[in-house]
């Protein structure tokens, strides 16, 4: 276990340059987290665009697994159908929970397979999770998504 | 710069702190800087609470049977010793869980008092300086731990006092240039740090009771960060109320002390109630014992008391003094470490005067969270976060800080471990300047 199982290339680009890190103009539903041991704090929207697809805007403060993280899940999950965020947002939960064992979908999963590293960090799964939380509280909330989709997976 | 203090022999220090001589993150030696969370424990204090319950654990102030009567001398003395630490005597030290218990004892003893006058209690004496309406004010300061400021929240909103705080400037410092508007006649309680666990100031603690205590107010002091680390002479405070956790000066967790003056201590109701407070029980009543354990309910935590009590033996034979040359020799040599490498910044006292060894940094371009992973990766143990002080870190506009919490068992060359660690990380992060 070194520092660099932790913080891969990807994540060290995305944190210095994170993509699209601007709030939407409409959105239909946000969601503000914190992490209350640490004080990072995220806020991410959700929009649809004209012909259905997704939108993401986010902003937020904190170290760089968190804010790479929303950079990674912005990129992935931007132009999908609604609902198609879920399929990645368990696939990256699962990852997080497996402690570093098992083989994370890189089909699925695309740059994020490089938070795999994080989870064997258990004081920084919550820095990685914090946009994927974010991100389905905003969908909820505008009605993208239901809630029992949140029920179902803890 | 003075050399740490020769009294305090670090080397030799260390050999009592088993854990202190094991390796972390592939073999790395343990450098612990995060006293101001929680002190390691020396055998000392390990041996002593396995030897209770080797040989006299039993319940205390029950039963008629010779361990139930060790128990209670073990429990007893352990309290007397903890009392004298601070000057106090023993009846003035009410062993809490820690110290937020302690200090939500205090928060709860107006909220009772202002809902038994509500109701209307007979027979039952109530303190009016407990008993709080809207128009009244809780002072604290911008600095305090959010274990003496949530309690003050919660009172108010059940209460519909308002609540008020000092302001801390630049530097750290409070700014007291107010304090006689702030403490005014409307001011029922005072509350403030002596010595800050983010910032690390020591605050003129003496000053601001005495101004409370002109208003009528009660005044309380929380000495989490000031007990373990500097001679402390209650009587010298000045407060009412002074609450301190064991856990920060090597003994157990599960234990911390409310020390109380007889007189507010006596006018306080109860906070947690059932078993061994009691007086006398009725099933439609009930009275309550004396001070200290009228605030003591259900089985308190003897073996802790025992530990603490050994814990501070081990202070007391070092010298409080000696700790205290000792640390402020390393918050200086701290803050001359930080302070010479580019873009590294104090948030606190820039010099070591009236100041605790407990030091909190931001890295320019760096969160203090990956600024402890690297730290981390060296095998030095630092604090990052917001410190149980969210308030405070937004007062100097940081989300967080990175802190650096020596003790009795740390000397330069630990600091110089944390000082090339936070260099490493700027290098890694490629923020070096």
């Amino acid at each position: 276990m070194n520092l660099e199982s932790l913080y891969q290339e990807i994540i060290l680009d995305h944190y210095k340059h994170p993509r699209g890190r601007e709030l939407l103009a409409a959105p239909l539903g946000a969601a503000h987290h914190v992490n209350p041991t640490c004080g990072d704090e995220l806020t991410v929207q959700v929009a649809v665009d004209s012909d259905g697809r997704l939108m993401i805007g986010y902003e937020g403060q904190g170290c760089s697994i968190s804010q790479a993280s929303a950079s990674v899940m912005s990129e992935l999950v931007t132009g999908l159908a609604p609902g198609q965020s879920e399929v990645i947002r368990q696939a990256f939960l699962d990852m997080m929970r497996a402690k570093g064992t098992g083989e994370p979908d890189e089909d699925v999963l695309g740059d994020a397979v490089a938070f795999a590293g994080v989870a064997k960090f258990p004081a920084r799964v919550k820095c990685a999770l914090l946009a994927w939380m974010a991100l389905q509280d905003a969908e909820i909330q505008s009605g993208l998504l239901t809630q029992q989709s949140k029920d179902g997976d803890s | 710069m003075g050399a740490p203090s020769m009294s305090i022999d670090v080397a030799r220090i260390k050999k009592d702190f088993p854990i202190l001589g094991r390796t972390v993150r592939g073999g790395r030696e343990l450098v612990y800087l995060d006293s101001g969370a929680t002190s390691q424990k020396p055998y000392q204090v390990l041996d002593a609470e396995r030897s209770f319950y080797e040989t006299s654990n039993a319940s205390v102030h029950r039963g008629a049977h010779a361990l139930a009567e060790e128990a209670t001398i073990h429990y007893e003395d352990a309290r007397e010793l903890i009392a004298a630490f601070i000057g106090a005597a023993p009846s003035n030290i009410v062993f809490t869980k820690n110290a937020t218990e302690a200090l939500n004892l205090c928060a709860y003893a107006f909220s009772n008092a202002t809902a038994l006058a509500r109701q209307g209690a007979p027979g039952r004496a109530i303190d009016p300086r407990f008993v709080l309406s809207p128009g009244d004010s809780i002072v604290i300061s911008e600095m305090e731990h959010h274990a003496n400021l949530v309690p003050w929240q919660e009172l108010c909103a059940k209460t519909g006092a308002s609540l008020r705080w000092f302001s801390v400037d630049d530097d750290g410092r409070l700014d007291l240039s107010n304090i006689d508007a702030l403490i005014d006649e409307t001011t029922k309680v005072v509350s403030v740090v002596h010595q800050s666990n983010i910032l690390g100031t020591i605050n003129p603690v003496r000053e601001i009771m005495a101004r409370a205590h002109a208003v009528g107010a009660v005044g309380i002091v929380d000495g989490c960060q000031s007990v373990p680390h500097m001679p402390v002479d209650i009587a010298d405070i000045g407060a009412d109320l002074f609450m301190w956790s064991g856990h920060k000066m090597l003994g157990p967790t599960g234990i911390g002390c409310l020390y109380g003056t007889t007189e507010i201590l006596d006018a306080m109701p109860p906070f947690l109630t059932g078993g061994s407070m009691i007086e006398m029980v009725h099933l439609e009543a009930s009275t309550f014992a004396p001070v200290p354990q009228k605030f003591e309910a259900g089985t308190p935590m003897v073996a802790q008391a025992v530990g603490l009590a050994a814990a501070v033996r081990y202070l007391t034979d070092l010298g409080m003094p000696n700790v205290a040359e000792h640390e402020l020799a390393l918050a200086d040599y701290t803050i001359k470490a930080l302070t010479s490498i580019p873009g590294v910044r104090i948030i606190g006292p820039g010099s070591a005067v009236d100041r605790g060894s407990a030091i909190s940094f931001v890295v320019d371009g760096l969160h203090p969270h990956d600024v402890g992973q690297v730290l981390d990766n060296e095998g030095v143990a630092v604090r990052v976060g917001h410190h149980c002080a969210w308030p405070t870190c937004r007062r100097f506009g940081v989300p967080a800080t990175t802190r650096i919490s020596p003790y009795i068992y740390n000397d330069e060359s630990d600091i110089d471990k944390a000082a090339a660690g936070i260099v490493a990380a700027q290098e890694f992060f490629g923020v070096a300047k």
